[in-house]
Parts: C-alpha cells; structure tokens; sequence
C-alpha cells in the first residue's frame, strides 16, 4: 500500500527577530500515514508534537524537510513547498484539522459550526444539517445545544463541536490534536469509536492523544518524538 | 479557480521621481520619501494574484500603501509603473493602456468598490435607492420600475430596511451608509470587489454583521474581493491569504493563518504582537 503521508526530516524552528533568538520546534521528524491507518505522534510537552500537524496543515511554513502528499489522483505534492492555492484546496477537499480548541465564532450555532466544511465543499444545506445533526447525534452532543453558539459550552461540548467539524465531510487525511483530552470516559468511548469507523472507511490519521489507553487502542504506529536540538543562529 | 487579476509591479510616486526613489525607500529604508529627489513612493512593486470567489486581505498601517493599491485598480488613482491583467470571460485586459471610457465602463459593470468614507462611494443629494439606480442606470438598465425594485431588493438583502430606499444616506447610520455602499456596489453582480477599510469606525455589533455580510455575499456569488485593512481580526475572519505591506512594499504574503500564526517578517510578528 502506497503510504497518504510520507514526511521525511521535518524541522520547523521560530527566528523571533525582536528577541533575536532561533527557537527550535521540532527537528528531523519521519512519519509516514498510510489509508485506513492511523499514527500516533508521542513524546514529552515541547518536543514538537503539534508542530509537526501545524507544518502539514502549513499553519506554520516548515524550516526544512519534506512532507509528500498523495492525493485521489495518486498526485504527489509537497506541502512543504506547495502554492497557496494547491493547500487551500487541498484544505477544502482532502485534509481535516481538529485543533486542541475550538476557534468559531461567537455568533454562530454549533450546528452551522459543523456544517462548515459541508457548505464549503458545495453541498446543499439541507442535506449538510442532516449529516451534521446525525454526527452531533453520534457524539452524544444534546440535542438542546445544536442551535446554540457553543461559547457557552462545557470543555467536553466544544471539543466534540470541534471534532464533529473536523470529522464531517470526511476528509482523506486527517490531522488530530489531542482531540479527547477534556472528555469524560464514555464520550471518550463514543469518539473511539467513531475514530475507529472512519478508519474502516480508509481515512489514513495522525493523532496526538492525550491518553497512552487510546493510542494502544487506536494507532497502528506509534512514533515518539524527541525534544528539537538547538539550531545553530544563521550567518547574518 | 480561474484566476481574475493578476498585478505586476505595480508602483506609484507623488513627485517628480528620480532613479534612486525605490533604493532611497520601503520597509528597509523606513521611509516613503525619497531622500534624493523629495517624492513620496505610495507604492513600490506591488504584486498579488487573485483567484474568483477569493478573498485576499492587505494588512498595514497607514501609509503602507495598501489603500493605494486598491485605489489604482479601480482608476481612482494612477500608477506610475506596472501592469494589472483582468480577466474576464474569455478576455483579458490590460487595465492600465485601456482609455478612460473603457476604465469607466469597467468600474460601473464589472468591478464595485467600498471605501471607509461613505461620502466617496456615495451620492449624499440623492436618496438610497437613487444611489442604486444612478449604477444600474450607467449599466444599462433602463426601466424605471425594474430599477426600483432591483434597488429594493438589493437593501433588503443588506438589511437596510425598504421604507427608507427614498431617503437621502445623509440621514443613515454609519453601518447603513455602509450596507447602502454595499447594495451598490454589488447591483451590477461585478466579479471583482474592492473593500477599503470598510468596517473601520464602526462599533463592534455593526462590524460584526457587515463582516457577515460579505462572507454571505462571497458564497452567495462567489465574488472575488480584495480586502483592505489595518485591523488582523477582519483580515482572520475574511480572508485565506494575505499580504503585509509597510512604505509602500509588500513584505510577506502568505495563508492567512500562516502569516498570523507563524510570521516571518520582523515588522509582521511586531503587528501580530501587537494585536488585542
């Protein structure tokens, strides 16, 4: 099997010019991500972790590496250098993000939060709100907090909302940070469960889980990053 | 996407100019003046492609050039060097060797712009609708009662309520002026629209529904729009990429939460460190 994600020494370091200082993220990072697999980054706080699914979302431009994509065409791109507009659309189509916290808008319901990605792929808006009410449903969100702005919302709710959005047009690749870590036990079942499905229906992940019980239980690879080494300051 | 604009070093002097203008200013040099000569460089090799139903933000303070730019894609102000490509349809025009009927004809069917103060965009000594009447009329259409009830129809849509289509803008709030400036310019559906600082005075509860607004219209027609301000929060909220101007140059372009979350210019992560 082809692999969906092959990164081969990924380094991502911060210059803060004001402070004049090169901050090291992550350094030489190799993972790979295979369709209907999912790898589990582990390693101590600092070590990079979220980092690394920032620098494939291209939230954060990597310092050096490579981080090849194959898509449906089975075209390969490289992230690390793609345009713009190629990771926008690739945003759109292919690759889901669930971020450690819920970023939205305080305006909006939590069902239009879910649907987003929906719309923005061209589908109607009725049949989004059905998917997205069947997935809220799924996660075990209340039924009395779907039109509501999820600001708030209990830890738990918002990750799920969060989850939910990240999990509803069912991208090829998707990118999982900590994505249980304020849920009590049976959500947290019920979110096993749901990760477990869509690895059966072939979405290759990358998860950082906040549990050792859930990546035994979920990750077909496990890959354990250490703390970045310095960066040696660049001539100036 | 198909692309719709392209822009290649795109500059404008106020001044008599000299061959030192762009070495003498820019983000590195600190300055618009030019020491040589004595001229202001509002804009230096300015370059952005835009692609339909996008949404590109320019972020910087004032003076940066990022109003300028605008300004001279929608004939208000003149280059003095570089190139603009529309593409429309199956043409492709090369904004700035088009002659100023032609110019005009662009900006009343096929581009709209926003300024932050309504008194440019609008016609204060006609009412609301009027306003929307005297573009529809420039493009074309001339039946009395299909205008009114386009005119109508395009304030309902921006939430100015119908009974004052007859009043004078004067008498409107700020946020209406504004979403009397947006009815207009979206009358003639223009694939192209500019937005300067368009929510820059308003408080909070209104620019937060303007900025619905246009994300509504965006899918709505799926309309590309440049979006012009000093403000990271409008540029988060609205746009995928942005670029970062400062003297006139563009210093770092890049997907919008790229650049805010992981800056690269010096004067960049000073902005987004300053942010609120």
């Amino acid at each position: 099997m082809k692999p969906l994600l092959d990164i081969d020494g990924l380094s991502k370091h911060f210059q803060l010019h004001e402070q004049q200082k090169l901050i090291p993220s992550c350094s030489a990072v190799k993972v790979t991500v295979y369709p209907g697999q999912l790898t589990a980054l582990t390693g101590p706080t600092g070590s990079g972790k979220s980092s690394v699914l920032k620098c494939i979302f291209r939230t954060y431009l990597p310092s050096s590496g490579r981080i090849l994509y194959r898509d449906q065409e089975d075209k390969v791109t490289d992230l690390a250098q793609a345009s713009e507009y190629r990771i926008l659309q690739l945003r759109r189509r292919d690759i889901g993000f669930v971020t450690q916290f819920l970023h939205c808008l305080p305006r909006k319901s939590a069902l239009d939060i879910t649907i987003e990605p929906l719309l923005a792929r061209g589908v109607s808006h009725q049949e989004a709100q059905r998917r997205g009410r069947d997935l809220l449903a799924q996660l075990q969100v209340p039924e009395r907090l779907w039109g509501l702005p999820p600001a708030t919302f209990s830890g738990g709710e918002k990750q799920r909302i969060n989850l939910a959005r990240g999990l509803v047009a069912r991208p090829r690749l998707l990118l999982l940070d900590e994505p249980t870590s304020s849920l009590d036990p049976g959500t947290t079942q019920s979110v096993a469960e749901l990760i477990e499905t869509i690895k059966q229906e072939g979405v290759g992940i990358l998860a950082i889980f906040h549990h050792p019980d859930l990546v035994r239980r979920l990750a077909d690879e496990t890959i354990r990053l250490q703390a970045p080494a310095p960066v040696m300051p660049e001539p100036c | 996407m198909k692309k719709i604009l392209e822009v290649r070093g795109l500059s404008r002097i106020h001044g008599p100019g000299c061959p030192l203008c762009f070495e003498n200013t820019g983000a590195e040099a600190e300055t618009n003046v030019c020491v040589s000569c004595g001229s202001v460089v509002a804009a230096q090799n300015v370059s952005l492609d835009l692609h339909q139903g996008e949404i590109l933000g320019i972020v910087g303070e004032s003076g940066s050039g990022k109003s300028t730019v605008v300004k001279t894609l929608f004939f208000d102000a003149e280059p003095s060097a570089g190139e603009a490509r529309f593409f429309d349809g199956d043409q492709q025009l090369d904004l700035f060797s088009l002659n100023a009927a032609r110019q005009r004809w662009l900006r009343n069917h096929r581009f709209g712009m926003v300024y932050q103060n309504p008194n440019l965009g609008l016609n204060f000594n006609v009412s609301a609708g009027g306003n929307i009447a005297e573009r529809l009329l420039m493009s074309d259409v001339a039946n009395y009662a299909s205008i009114r009830q386009r005119a109508r129809d395009l304030l309902t849509r921006t939430e100015v309520l119908g009974e004052r289509m007859d009043e004078s803008p004067r008498r409107f709030s700020g946020g209406m002026q504004q979403r009397v400036q947006i009815a207009k310019a979206l009358a003639t559906r223009p694939p192209l629209l500019l937005l300067d600082e368009v929510t820059t005075g308003l408080d909070l509860s209104v620019q937060a529904r303007i900025l619905d607004l246009i994300l509504e219209i965006q899918h709505e027609l799926n309309t590309a729009m440049i979006v012009v301000t000093h403000d990271l929060g409008v540029i988060r909220l609205l746009a995928g990429r942005t670029l970062v101007m400062k003297y006139g140059q563009v210093i770092e372009s890049g997907l919008t939460d790229q650049v805010l979350e992981d800056p690269q210019h010096a004067y960049t992560q000073r902005l987004v460190a300053s942010a609120l």
